[in-house]
């Protein structure tokens, strides 16, 4: 029986370390394809401004995916660690796509991004471009695998329960990779590590023009990520869209916390712009609402419906009485695997089986549940409402927000008149902190939005936790608050001291610092960054 | 079912060339940070340490990640009862891993003594630390540990984290950094000149020597201990969960396989020719050929190990009934057919463009080159 302080730390801490590793991974994803960019102009055009662009963006690039790298790892081991029966029960579906991830992707990743950062003297210009490449290509197949494996977790497609093995398996690896959920999301998050890395470059260039300082790099950088943002930002908006659609079919329970919607309307529905929901009385105290637009944003259309709650909750408590039966012929088939009745009854039941998973939390012994039991299981089948419905409005608000940075940036970059707006360069650089505040509300609207359930519909999540000791929780806790904060310090400081430093311009145009710093290149820049000779 | 028998063996085997990649690649990285105090004397000689293995660190580690992945998709029993079980031992492993990519990665970009020695000490930490608990855990698998199942295969791990500390296990942590300094030294050897390539020489010599005595003591140890036997399971290639089987405890039981099939022997001979191959190739000064004889050595410390467990991946020492073997922790016949094939088309591609990527990185690192580059270590 699982101690449920200990399923809330291990939550707690998969969380911390996620929301964590996914600050430094849209920026690698989005940086990766902006300095394959930059690079690719310098091949073409041969202007060896677009050269020093990239190697400067490759410096900040680096630092970001050190930290990217070593959280991730964390992230590989956490599974089997903190959630031991989560991934004995799908581990046969869900660690494919995780194992194909990193030997399609993040090897090749990992391999060419030395070569990116050490082999500009040992490379042809074609060469080096096309390892520039590969890194991006790898990254964001790396991001595409990573959501397919996520993706499972939202909408479990071609996987069945095998009673025999105890455990889910893999029925159609087609079904898995082409899972709708995964198309949109991929795209969706991707994407938005485009955005962030648009926002990035365009925040530190806008500083750079503020200060007079590196004007000519500042003004091609920031013409690159105001473009490159300005479609990026159009896709993300709109794959969010598509996977609110696709969420509308495979998870109703999550689209109505993001609309905060309690009870079941006839269309046209009015879209709450502003609510305060209350879990426990599930009902909004205040709301702002405006008419026909939930309909249009979730069936496309001006009268269309959406399930609420109450009728959720309904249907989830007969699915938990259907599923009761099914849990109980799994404990005779695991005492006898040949008992033909149970089996039958296991087959009849099958579907409801993660539903009587969510009732034993209540009833351990499934034969002597109660009513009021049943009704405690399915009213935990709708997840933390308020939280999902900010964070999704957070997330769009920070969205549109950026949408409309975007299109003045690019308005007013193909007039060559940024660096004279020196309102517009402030707000830019203040506008760094937003696409990572944009890419973790994401994150919690998917992923609180998918709960009471580690894999939507199949297994709870207060039962996929390893049955470890509170103190043991603790303990790793505590270490990984300690680690993580003292990284991402250093980070910081090294970031803000490389963006202050500035690129090493070819007549030595860096800002001069105080302490120690690189020497400044001669004009034949190419000449210096070979540290090898040859053996 | 023989088909999914067959996959299920493939899998162990793949098992075992992915653990040894493992060992290989990220062994000598972690071999160099672990010496790197002691092969360079200053600074300079450490950067010069350090980006000997600079370029290829990053894509080394992913056969780290790799493995994991691979226990998980092929195996996912194994990982979920290791991994929980192991819970303590397994956060230090990854604490002092995550240490590593900034310690490669930070380093050098602030120029303060107390600082670097910060960072130096941290690869120290991270390289020594990890390779010690990789060997330890393979370790533990010839005593057994204490876990078992619920009705509904949920694992319960039942010892403390101290009783992974056992002598054996602490034994097998230092075969495993014995021979990590061993490849470390053969790396360092093969990019660094003068006084670094002398240092490395000796630092080859003692892991050489010390991998050799511990993997005969090991063998010894390991012929008194009490192994697993298996009586009876469903078999090879039939869907089982892991309560159907009956296992008993014997002394010397370990030694069964290379009983029935006397040729076995020839792996863990392969393991004491590739350690005494290295240490003679490196006194000769010949350290790619010395790279390639450690590299062998691990092969065949690992192939040991796996021949002499076969076909128990996990032994249970509480429960010796709920044993997992790779016929109960495997995972179903359709997610190892997929999975090997993206492993034959990928596998391949990995080990041909990792060999492109030192072939193009190939030489001395020059010291004088270092301290005018911003993109060096």
């Amino acid at each position: 029986m699982h101690d449920i302080t200990v399923v809330d730390l291990s939550r707690l801490q998969f969380a911390a370390t996620a929301l964590y590793h996914f600050l430094f991974v849209p920026l690698t994803l989005g940086m990766s394809f902006m300095l394959a960019a930059m690079e690719t102009v310098y091949v073409v055009t041969g202007k060896s401004i677009y050269k020093q662009m990239a190697q400067f963006w490759g410096k900040l690039f680096m630092i970001n995916f050190a930290l990217g790298v070593a959280t991730g790892l964390t992230m590989e081991f956490q599974f089997g660690t903190n959630w031991s029966f989560y991934s004995s029960f799908v581990g046969d579906i869900f660690g494919a796509p995780l194992a194909i991830e990193g030997l399609m992707a993040f090897f090749m990743e990992s391999t060419f991004v030395g070569l990116m950062v050490f082999g500009w003297e040992r490379l042809s210009k074609g060469q080096h471009l096309a390892v520039t490449w590969l890194v991006a290509l790898g990254s964001n197949l790396s991001a595409l695998w990573i959501l397919v494996a996520n993706s499972f977790m939202q909408d479990p497609q071609g996987a069945a329960f095998n009673p025999t093995t105890m455990r889910m398996e893999l029925h159609s690896f087609q079904q898995l990779i082409f899972n709708p959920d995964a198309q949109s999301k991929f795209v969706h998050t991707s994407i938005a590590g485009y955005v962030t890395a648009a926002i990035f470059v365009a925040g530190i260039s806008a500083w750079y023009m503020l200060k007079k300082r590196h004007v000519d790099l500042a003004k091609r950088s920031f013409r690159m990520a105001a473009l490159f943002g300005v479609l990026a930002t159009i896709g993300v908006i709109t794959l969010g869209d598509a996977l609110g659609f696709v969420a509308a079919h495979a998870q109703p329970t999550k689209l109505a916390a993001m609309e905060a919607l309690w009870k079941t309307e006839p269309g046209p529905m009015p879209f709450n712009l502003i609510a305060f929901p209350d879990q426990s009385l599930q009902q909004n105290k205040g709301a702002v609402r405006v008419p026909y637009l939930l309909s249009l944003l979730v069936t496309h259309s001006l009268d269309g419906s959406m399930a609420g709650f109450d009728t959720l909750q309904k249907k989830a408590a007969q699915r938990v009485e259907n599923g009761i039966p099914a849990v109980q012929a799994l404990e005779t088939l695991s005492k006898d695997p040949h008992d033909a009745a149970a089996l039958a009854q296991f087959k009849t039941h099958e579907k409801d089986l993660g539903y009587g998973f969510l009732v034993q939390r209540y009833a351990p012994e499934l034969d002597k549940v109660t009513p009021q039991q049943v009704q405690e299981a399915a009213k935990d089948s709708i997840p933390p409402v308020a939280a999902v419905f900010w964070s999704f409005r957070a997330m769009v608000g920070f969205g549109l927000l950026m949408l409309a940075f975007f299109v003045m940036a690019v308005l007013y970059t193909l007039r060559n008149k940024v660096q004279d707006k020196r309102w517009f360069l402030i707000a830019a650089a203040w506008m760094i902190p937003i696409p990572f505040l944009a890419n973790e509300a994401g994150w919690l609207v998917a992923e609180l939005g998918r709960q009471p359930w580690t894999v939507f519909g199949v297994l709870p999540t207060w039962m996929s936790a390893s049955t470890h000791s509170v103190g043991y929780m603790a303990f790793s806790l505590i270490g990984f608050v300690l680690l993580y904060t003292v990284f991402i310090a250093i980070e910081m400081y090294l970031m803000v001291r490389s963006i202050r430093q500035g690129p090493q311009e070819p007549g030595g145009g860096g800002r001069s610092e105080p302490g120690p710093r690189p020497q400044p290149r001669p004009a034949n820049a190419a000449a210096v960054s070979g540290r090898y000779q040859e053996g | 079912m023989a088909l999914y028998a067959i996959l299920q063996v493939i899998w162990w085997l793949l098992l075992g060339v992915l653990l040894t990649g493992l060992a290989v690649m990220v062994g000598m990285d972690m071999g160099v940070g672990a010496i790197l105090r002691y092969v360079g004397r200053n600074d300079l000689e450490r950067r010069v340490a350090l980006n000997i293995i600079g370029p290829h660190w990053d894509g080394n580690q992913v056969w780290f990640i790799l493995g994991g992945g691979a226990v998980f998709a092929a195996f996912p029993l194994i990982y979920a009862t290791a991994f929980s079980g192991f819970y303590v031992v397994m956060l230090l492993l990854l604490w002092s891993m995550i240490v590593r990519p900034l310690g490669f990665e930070y380093r050098s970009k602030l120029a303060g003594e107390g600082w670097r020695n910060v960072w130096d000490w941290s690869l120290f930490v991270s390289g020594a630390i990890p390779m010690i608990v990789f060997g330890a855990a393979i370790g533990n698998l010839f005593h057994g540990v204490p876990f078992h199942f619920e009705w509904n295969i949920t694992s319960v791990y039942t010892g403390s984290f101290l009783a992974l500390l056992n002598p054996f296990a602490v034994m097998c942590g230092l075969l495993s950094l014995a021979l990590s300094v061993m490849m470390g030294a053969l790396t360092v050897m093969n990019g660094a000149e003068g006084e670094m390539r002398e240092r490395a020489s000796t630092l080859v010599r003692i892991g050489a020597i010390a991998a050799i005595v511990l993997f005969a003591v090991g063998g010894f140890w390991v012929h008194g201990m009490a192994g697993y036997h298996m009586d009876a399971n469903p078999g090879a290639g039939v869907p089982q969960t892991p309560l159907e089987q009956s296992v008993t405890v014997a002394s010397g039981a370990w030694f069964t396989n290379f009983g029935a099939y006397p040729a076995l022997w020839l792996v863990p001979a392969l393991g004491f020719v590739g350690m005494l191959g290295a240490l003679f190739a490196a006194q000769s000064g010949r350290s790619h050929l010395g790279w390639w004889l450690g590299a062998l050595a691990w092969l065949g410390v690992i192939g040991t190990a796996g021949a002499a467990l076969f076909p128990f991946l996990l032994p249970s020492s509480s429960n010796p009934d709920m044993s997992l073997t790779l016929w109960n922790a495997s995972s179903s016949r359709l997610t190892l057919a997929w999975m090997l094939g993206f492993a034959l088309v990928f596998v391949p591609l990995v080990v041909w463009y990792t060999s492109w990527a030192f072939w193009v990185m190939r030489g001395k690192v020059d010291p004088r080159r270092i301290e005018h580059d911003e993109h060096a270590y």
